[in-house]
């Protein structure tokens, strides 16, 4: 009796926050997370919640946070995407041979390599999605045999090289020592979209009590609005704090990390504001209703297979850029590390279940656990057989929380 | 008086199967027609193809009298024809007002016009008088009640002209099936024709003024209820035999 009350109790708080309590969960998650690798960091040079540790973790994170959001819409509508990591590193080498001169490449604009990757990705997905959709080809097989093709495609079209170097406006996209908007602009960026939230807030609010609509109360909708800000400061000040070598001129914003933000408040914003969103749910929750309400379920699955394609894509450009030279390998086991931060982040592979923001915070959980543990001296095996045990508990847990909720 | 729906000699083989051998059957505006019929007599199938979900290989279907082709459920939908499926047809993991408005969104430009289609989903709901203390909260998350508010909300905020229940109260207790038939009656009052398909005979004989009953994907007969008694009901059900001594009753019964 009295733990039923409780969690209640705590149910109708959590409920008149208005947040998804998976996303609540990861935020406290990632919070202990960070202040555990922060007290047994302490004692070294490389502290885990240091800027520079920090700003590469944005980083580091940039690659998965690209395509996690499209992986949540692909899982979303029951389906899945084994080839993200073979069409990144297939797309990735492409661009670099367009744009690396010649004899290795064939010394093409950079731009034109960007686009021609972009929508080389968008087509390839669109190609599997069209399996999937309108011969009802398991995803699973369809991608899984996307991964075989594209990785070794990737050896073909290279001969086996690796090529680069990129061009240098490229190479902005990765990050690297051009790679970062400066100071000035990460302010920018950040006042702008503090703004942005603050005025989202309030529109919304007086849009809803205008129209007769329950609003959340005072407090709460205060609450989620403040933490938002803070969040958002405490980016700008993180991102501000790291400076160049031998210099007090802060770097800013790295250029992945930006495009990777906006990445995901554009799927963010269209899986919660348009039709589009509204139809990738529909179909997860129940294909049939989807049909008979007039939706058009395989055009939708084509277009979002070739979404996640584009964004494979997109990360390979930013991989690439990065790395400055793209090896045969490159992209190698990544669709592992995307599945599990969409899954990690509360996206049920039964489908109908997911947010963008959820996954987004899974990636940054992954990233942050090999990141710390890369500080603290593990090997690798060990890592791996952390983030597995944290998959699993992450899967157990999203299972339990679903089945609550029925 | 036009029939509101006309179906003439419509034909569908799924393979080897004959599943409607030129079924014939009409609905005029303000009256319930009671489909019966075994599992796999064929009643699913007719209404599958009057909403577009199946099409026909042959047959006409006529709407006020005027020949109509319907290949899609939007097909349906234009002509005032709603469906609410017996698996209630409802994206479980979405809210009711989505549900509501599925397929059909209110959009402003590009963005879901979200307040609309709460506050219409809201007064059409209320209009249902079965209380649904959230329309935000995942439908999965509301009883069989709920769900079925939700199901024929969704029809009548399209301004059905002809709606088509199947097992409307399948899954529903007493109070809520006691609910579904009040509105059904409602609805008959604001000049609706009702397609009603049940298994449950006490609720067709209290609400629908016809009943055409099938077996093996063909008519046995359309009777009017007041003419007959669950046995002879049955009879037609299990023997696919007409009772003796009724008239037949191709049009609703002059007032």
């Amino acid at each position: 009796m009295q733990m039923q009350s409780t969690a209640r109790a705590r149910t109708s708080l959590v409920q008149s926050l208005g947040v998804d309590g998976r996303i609540l969960t990861m935020l406290i998650v990632l919070a202990v997370v960070w202040t555990v690798f922060q007290l047994l960091t302490m004692q070294q040079p490389g502290q885990f919640l240091s800027p520079q540790n920090l700003w590469n973790l944005s980083v580091q994170t940039a690659v998965v946070g690209i395509m996690v959001g499209g992986m949540v819409m692909v899982i979303v509508t029951r389906q899945i995407d084994l080839s993200v990591g073979s069409i990144l590193g297939f797309t990735g080498m492409i661009m670099a041979l367009i744009q690396t001169v010649p004899p290795l490449g064939w010394g093409g604009h950079w731009l034109l390599a960007l686009l021609a990757g972009l929508a080389l990705g968008a087509l390839i997905g669109a190609f599997q999605g069209y399996w999937v959709a309108y011969w009802g080809v398991p995803a699973f097989v369809v991608t899984l045999a996307g991964l075989l093709i594209f990785r070794n495609a990737t050896f073909i079209v290279a001969s086996g090289r690796t090529i680069g170097p990129l061009d240098d406006n490229f190479k902005v996209l990765g990050g690297g020592l051009n790679g970062s908007i400066g100071e000035f602009w990460t302010w920018v960026v950040g006042l702008v979209v503090m703004a942005f939230v603050v005025y989202q807030a309030l529109s919304n609010r007086s849009r809803r009590l205008k129209n007769g609509l329950p609003v959340r109360p005072v407090w709460a909708e205060g609450l989620v609005t403040g933490t938002l800000l803070a969040l958002i400061l405490a980016f700008v000040l993180v991102m501000n704090a790291f400076p160049y070598p031998g210099t007090n001129i802060p770097r800013g914003m790295p250029v992945p990390v930006l495009i990777t933000l906006v990445v995901l408040f554009v799927l963010n914003w269209v899986a919660l504001n348009t039709r589009f969103g509204r139809y990738v749910f529909a179909i997860g929750g129940n294909p049939e209703a989807a049909l008979l309400a007039g939706i058009n379920v395989k055009r939708m699955l084509v277009a979002v297979f070739a979404l996640m394609g584009m964004l494979a894509a997109l990360a390979g450009a930013v991989q690439a850029a990065r790395l400055n030279f793209v090896t045969n390998s490159m992209g190698n086991l990544l669709e592992l590390d995307v599945i599990a931060a969409a899954v990690i982040g509360g996206t049920a592979l039964s489908g109908g279940s997911g947010t963008i923001v959820g996954a987004a915070l899974g990636a940054l959980l992954m990233s942050s656990l090999r990141s710390g543990m890369v500080l603290m001296g593990l090997p690798t095996e060990w890592q791996n057989v952390v983030l597995g045990l944290v998959l699993l508990a992450a899967v157990i847990w999203n299972t339990v929380y679903l089945r609550n909720r029925r | 008086m036009t029939p509101l729906v006309e179906m003439r000699n419509i034909s569908l083989r799924f393979g080897g199967n004959q599943a409607l051998d030129k079924v014939s059957v009409n609905l005029y505006p303000g009256e319930v027609v009671g489909l019966l019929g075994h599992n796999g007599a064929g009643k699913s199938t007719l209404i599958k193809v009057l909403s577009g979900a199946y099409q026909a290989d042959a047959g006409q279907i006529f709407v006020n009298g005027q020949e109509v082709t319907i290949r899609t459920p939007q097909d349906a939908q234009a002509l005032g024809i709603e469906t609410i499926y017996q698996n209630l047809a409802l994206a479980d993991n979405l809210d009711a007002v989505a549900n509501v408005f599925l397929g059909r969104e209110k959009v402003r430009g590009v963005v879901l016009d979200e307040d609309f289609m709460e506050l219409e989903a809201r007064k059409t709901l209320d209009r249902l008088k079965v209380k649904i203390p959230s329309l935000r909260l995942p439908v999965a998350q509301m009883s069989g009640g709920q769900r079925q508010t939700v199901a024929i909300g969704r029809a009548i905020y399209f301004k059905a002209r002809c709606l088509i229940m199947d097992e409307p109260t399948a899954a529903l207790g007493p109070e809520e099936t006691a609910k579904v038939g009040e509105l059904i009656k409602a609805l008959k009052a604001e000049g609706v024709g009702i397609f009603l398909i049940s298994h449950d005979l006490h609720d067709v004989f209290d609400l629908a003024d016809r009943l055409t009953v099938m077996k093996n994907g063909r008519v046995v007969g359309t009777v009017y209820t007041q003419d007959v008694s669950h046995d002879d009901v049955l009879g037609m059900i299990i023997g696919g035999v007409m009772p003796k001594n009724v008239r037949p009753a191709q049009a609703p019964l002059p007032q």
